[in-house]
């Protein structure tokens, strides 16, 4: 979904280019509670992989295809403040040395992949954590949720910023329902690399996870309060 | 699994799939490209200012072979995506109490 510059207009650009430069400065500040010394390197790999996944479009169908947008998966991770950050590094390294993506579409860019599905993937992800059964086998499948609501997501706000601002008068009703239609379709492959990939790395060091460390405190407690009875 | 040998196998895969699985990628329009173009709105787009990169649509130019070309793309987006990150997190990460202030310490063994 990077959008190329042209699509929206001047005055959009800029809207959003502010808008995401106070997201980052916020994330900035908000990314020193999630981050320390073991975490730094964790977040740094994220933003990698992330970047790397991207490159990878999947068919679905009709002559399209999509790839993984990752602000879920970075999310649940390294936590929210600090996949903000993670997105927006991969967002900047892609638009000025791969030209994937406009650079005076770069706000956009970031306010959609790197703050929409950041924060829609968050939030579904918090919600199911409140709802499931509080176990660590839990967090792959609600992160993977929180992908697959996140992409459409960012599918509506992208054709709200082209009802404002876009540079061709178009039918948006049939923006709207494509564009959600597609992106439907794409977040079930989110889900799936998102769920994947979590589902990996708790299997292998469940407290490198930002998503599951409540989780992983309560297993501990429970544990102590089993020996002292 | 050590946290080295899990940073490792992070960066292995990451490393693969950016210079190898990239290749057989699905090359069709993306979803706000098809729509775009259904829509009628895709010719609006313009070329990037930075269309002239060397490694512009992840293809390294001057190499003709697309596997090469494509893969070497993505494996120096990887190294540009670790450095850039790895400071960038370093600079912004809490820092242990002892070496919260190294300026102040510095100032006290003078």
């Amino acid at each position: 979904m990077h959008v190329p510059d042209g699509f929206l207009d001047a005055p959009t650009s800029v809207a959003t280019g502010v808008v995401a430069a106070a997201a980052v400065a916020l994330s900035l500040r908000g990314s020193r509670r999630e981050l320390d010394d073991r975490t730094a390197p964790m977040a740094g790999l994220v933003a990698t992989f992330v970047f790397a996944a991207q490159m990878i479009n999947f068919p679905v169908g009709a002559g399209t295809s999509g790839h993984l947008m990752g602000g879920a998966l970075a999310a649940v991770l390294v936590g929210p403040w600090t996949a903000v950050l993670c997105l927006s590094v991969v967002l900047v390294v892609q638009s000025l040395l791969m030209a994937d993506g406009g650079i005076t579409a770069l706000g956009t860019n970031i306010v959609l992949i790197g703050i929409v599905t950041v924060a829609v993937g968050w939030v579904v992800f918090v919600a199911l954590r409140r709802v499931l059964p509080k176990r660590v086998g839990m967090v792959a499948p609600a992160a993977a949720v929180g992908a697959l609501v996140s992409v459409p997501a960012a599918a509506l706000v992208f054709t709200a910023l082209f009802s404002v601002g876009g540079n061709v008068p178009v039918d948006l009703d049939a923006v709207l329902v494509a564009m959600l239609g597609w992106h439907t379709v794409i977040g079930l492959g989110e889900a799936v690399v998102t769920g994947l990939v979590v589902a990996s790395v708790v299997a292998a060091r469940p407290d490198l996870v930002h998503g599951a460390r409540p989780l992983l405190a309560e297993r501990e407690l429970e544990l102590r309060t089993g020996i002292t009875t | 699994m050590s946290t080295r040998r899990f940073f490792a196998v992070a960066l292995l895969v990451s490393l693969l799939v950016a210079g190898v699985a990239s290749y057989y990628a699905s090359a069709h329009p993306d979803g706000l490209e098809h729509v775009a173009e259904q829509a009628g709105f895709l010719h609006s787009a313009k070329d990037s200012a930075a269309a002239d990169s060397p490694l512009a649509d992840y293809q390294t130019s001057g190499l003709d072979d697309a596997r090469i070309s494509g893969g070497l793309a993505g494996v120096i987006g990887v190294v540009v995506m670790l450095v850039l990150s790895t400071v960038l997190f370093r600079l912004v990460r809490r820092r242990a109490p002892d070496d919260a202030h190294p300026a102040r310490s510095h100032e006290s063994e003078a």
